[in-house]
């Protein structure tokens, strides 16, 4: 193989590791502004994403004319999916979350933090096998054009870049949504309240802020981000029910490396993922994919449980 | 308090399973046989995650790779080399113990939900490792000569049989775990960790213990499930499912109790199996969904689960045991007139910088044998701080201290209560769930090999401190008074030359206070060394033989009650300049 081969060979994992890690960001800042702000892990965080790419796949067959108009129609009803997910992650707040955290979970030794982890754990399995019963196993994906079609760069002579149009526009959804989100929590009345929550629930209470609100309202947007990323990956990847579950541990490998909080930081752990993920396929088989996720974030959890960007550990 | 005693109860229900167990292999027919194997063998994969999760509070999501790993070794051995399950078995349990062992050796220096969640990525990347190395599907061979020798019955009535004796093998493991020093050790590791580890337990030697042993159960869980299904894939062992049920069978149960798991297993497989048998083909999943909704219920509900909820009730119709009257003992005696003994602990130019902030800046003090120091200083001086580097929580920047010849900065809380210095904490730390007696006998361990010695002196020293009547009262009911006096007599069990004690009046009413006065002074009478924290005034002086004063993380001041309290630095240090003058008068 000579240098103009390696040299495409790498830009095209480069760039397809960019394109994915950006809507592997998206699926993490969702995961980590509920972990952030609540201090929850909400480990059905990934089946929620496999509804919301199962609403998608109806969406659009409801909505679109043809192949031709799918991927932008998809993107249309990414936002209302987005909305849904906003309902639901409240609705789910309220009716499970609330319960095992927040106020009651403030006397039991650990925070309550294993409870959350068993009661997400079992919501996981109901809505991943709940899911297997209505969808059945078969995979399946929003069937679109733009997923077919590629630009191509032509980087030198010898170097020609693909870029698959519905991965391309996929991650510029999933930059737009994490940069809403952003100015959402800098800049809004909304994103004042959740921040004071998060750095201090209990000051929060005092200054009248309705906390459980602040929460319902952070697990709301965490699913409507995670639903948005859901929908994009699914006009190009082919998902069943178990899919969600493939994608939780890229989630949690990507809010951890981010350091588990901000949803900057998560986003950019989620990149790096991304760039991780693609990359180890120059050196492995592609099957062993995961097994380098998987490594990343067993080494990044041991080495600096802060995360590459946080700051502070709870100590013992 | 169940201790080393003889459970007669739990031998009793040992035989009445046992019989349940023959009866139910003698009258079933193959299909429930089947289910019953799977019954034991999700019990007892129950029993070995609840030895982590339940008895020492370490809550693993993966220990589908330690039966993964049990499972796949006899299908390996017996498909690729021809070797039998019976050995099969055996060698899974020795892989599932060491897997668990060296996992754990990396995994445990996280805590909380950072643990599970490292837990939960071993397993899982197993999964494509398997496949990729060929071993998508490994199937047990079928053995027509000598079919017994591989573990391949004509009788269906065989493999319940051989589950039901492991597991109530492992069950009996569980129960003796729960009644020595090993499970009391977990239950005191689970509560507060800290506080366990300076009451001398070697934290990281118990936790590697109990995965080992957790290990092995769930390696020979999946060895003997291999043999049943006879089937053996990546996703079907080392999945998240099977982690799930580990977890879910026991604190559907109970968590931390040896019946929790069996429990659990007896009401969800069955139900999930017999589900799945009648709608798997039309509503695939069934089973995940009995497993979810089931777990979500008990965290909602009962998330002691369902032993518990029926044991606390029985326990809410026994009456009370009665409060100790507040003020049990007499006044403070006259302190006995001792000459100064050698000198025991010397600090020397201790610092620590916490970042830009220096805690303690070449603090050096000595503290003679027999003799009671008060350490004070306004808040802020850096005095808890200093029992935490003694205690070997914090490291140093610089400095040194040393027990007599021993070198103290730089062991671990474990190693330096084994050098015979105990602590308590400025807020308690008990171990709410254990009686009191059982946080006393927590801190007598390291002074006692045995175990029925470690009760006896957890006894005397429960005693000593006048405690006796409460002795058998969980620690989350005990008066605060009480906690102070159960965490001195914790300290005291293991037979310490040195207490540190920090801020022990802290919370305290006047005659409380009076009484806990009465007390450390006895113990330095019977040759204990007390160093103690204080930022009160009123009760040291008349406490305390000799001050040392910490301000701002430097040594102020140091010498009797008498002069110190008239130092005018000190005085400035606690008030103010302003109040040197009038104090001066």
């Amino acid at each position: 193989m000579n240098w103009s081969e390696h040299g495409e060979q790498i830009l095209q994992v480069l760039s397809a590791g960019l394109l994915l890690g950006c809507l592997y960001g998206l699926m993490c800042a969702g995961l980590g502004l509920i972990f952030g702000i609540m201090r929850v892990i909400n480990f059905a965080q990934g089946e929620f994403m496999m509804l919301a790419m199962y609403a998608g796949l109806n969406g659009v067959a409801l909505l679109s004319p043809g192949r031709a108009w799918a991927f932008p129609v998809a993107m249309g009803v990414a936002v209302i999916v987005a909305l849904l997910f906003y309902g639901m992650g409240a609705a789910t707040h309220y009716l499970l979350i609330s319960r095992v955290s927040g106020a009651r979970a403030l006397g039991s030794l650990d925070g309550g933090h294993t409870g959350q982890l068993i009661l997400t754990l079992g919501l996981s399995l109901v809505l991943q096998n709940g899911g297997l019963m209505l969808f059945g196993s078969s995979p399946t994906s929003i069937s679109n054009a733009a997923a077919d079609t590629s630009w191509m760069l032509d980087m030198t002579d010898d170097i020609t870049l693909f870029l698959n149009q519905a991965r391309l526009w996929s991650a510029v959804m999933a930059t737009a949504a994490v940069g809403l989100t952003l100015l959402l929590m800098a800049r809004t009345g909304v994103g004042r309240r959740l921040r004071a929550v998060a750095s201090n629930p209990v000051a929060a209470l005092y200054m009248g802020v309705d906390v459980e609100r602040s929460f319902r309202t952070a697990f709301g947007i965490g699913l409507a981000l995670t639903a948005v990323a859901g929908v994009c990956v699914a006009t190009f990847y082919p998902f069943q029910p178990y899919t969600g579950f493939d994608f939780v541990i890229i989630m949690y490998a990507g809010v951890v490396l981010g350091g588990m909080g901000s949803v900057g930081g998560a986003f950019l752990g989620g990149l790096l993922i991304g760039l991780v993920q693609q990359l180890s396929t120059l050196v492995l088989p592609p099957q062993l994919q995961n097994t380098a996720v998987f490594v990343v974030f067993l080494l990044v959890l041991l080495a600096r449980p802060q995360g590459l960007l946080g700051r502070s550990v709870e100590r013992a | 308090m169940v201790f080393l005693q003889p459970q007669l109860r739990n031998l009793v229900v040992l035989a009445v399973l046992m019989a349940t167990c023959i009866t139910a292999i003698l009258t079933l027919s193959p299909y429930p046989l089947l289910v019953l194997s799977l019954v034991g063998i999700w019990a007892m994969l129950g029993l070995s995650w609840n030895i982590l999760g339940g008895y020492g509070g370490l809550v693993s999501f993966g220990h589908a790779a330690f039966f993964g790993g049990g499972a796949f070794t006899v299908a390996i051995l017996f498909h690729d080399y021809g070797v039998s399950p019976w050995i099969g078995c055996v060698l899974g349990a020795v892989v599932g113990g060491l897997l668990a062992v060296v996992i754990g050796a990396v995994t445990f220096r996280l805590k909380g939900h950072y643990f599970s969640l490292a837990m939960l990525a071993y397993p899982l990347a197993l999964i494509p490792v398997f496949t990729w190395a060929g071993w998508s599907e490994v199937a047990l061979p079928l053995q027509r000569t000598n079919p017994i020798a591989y573990m391949q019955f004509s009788d269906a009535r065989i493999m319940p049989a051989i589950t039901m004796v492991a597991l109530l093998g492992c069950l009996f493991v569980c129960l003796f775990i729960e009644r020595t020093r090993l499970g009391m050790q977990l239950y005191a590791i689970r509560q507060n960790e800290l506080a366990a580890q300076c009451a001398g337990i070697a934290t990281m030697r118990v936790k590697l213990v109990a995965s080992l042993i957790s290990g092995a159960m769930a390696g020979l869980a999946g060895a003997l499930y291999a043999v049943v299904v006879l089937v053996v894939t990546p996703g079907s062992v080392f999945g998240m499912l099977v982690s799930s049920q580990a977890l879910i069978v026991s604190m559907f149960g109970g968590l931390g109790t040896a019946w929790g798991p069996l429990i659990g297993a007896l009401i969800l497989v069955p139900m999930a199996e017999i589900l799945n048998a009648g709608l798997g083909a039309r509503l695939p999943g069934v089973q995940g969904v009995v497993f979810g909704l089931a777990i979500m219920a008990v965290i909602l509900v009962r998330p002691q689960g369902l032993f518990w909820a029926v044991r606390d009730h029985v326990a809410s119709r026994r009456p009370a045991l009665p409060v100790m009257p507040s003020v049990a003992l007499q006044a403070a005696p006259a302190a006995p007139a001792k000459p100064p003994g050698d000198v025991l602990l010397t600090v020397e130019g201790i610092s620590v910088r916490f970042g830009g902030l220096h805690a303690l800046s070449d603090v050096s003090l000595e503290v003679r044998r027999g003799e009671i120091l008060g350490i004070i200083g306004p808040n802020g001086a850096g005095k808890t701080t200093l029992f935490n580097v003694l205690n070997g929580i914090v490291g140093t920047t610089s400095g040194a201290a040393r027990l007599g010849d021993a070198r103290l900065t730089g062991l671990s809380p474990q190693e330096v209560s084994a050098l015979g210095v105990a602590r308590t904490f400025q807020t308690v730390r008990a171990f709410p769930r254990l009686s009191l007696v059982e946080n006393v006998l927590v801190g007598a361990f390291g002074a006692h090999r045995s175990d029925r010695a470690a009760l006896e002196a957890a006894w005397v020293t429960v005693r000593r401190v006048g405690l006796q009547d409460r002795a058998l009262v969980p620690a989350s009911l005990l008066t605060s008074r009480e906690l102070r006096l159960m965490e001195l007599a914790r300290a005291l069990a293991g037979n310490p030359t040195l207490i540190l004690m920090d801020e022990s009046f802290a919370g305290l009413s006047t005659a409380d206070v009076d009484g806990m006065i009465a007390q450390i002074r006895q113990l330095a009478a019977e040759g204990v060394t007390v160093a103690i924290i204080e930022h009160t005034m009123g009760a040291m002086v008349r406490l305390a033989d000799r001050f040392v004063v910490l301000d701002g993380g430097r040594n102020l001041a140091s010498g009797l009650p008498d002069q110190v309290v008239r130092d005018p630095r000190v005085i400035s240090a606690y008030l103010g300049k302003r109040w040197v003058e009038h104090a001066g008068t």
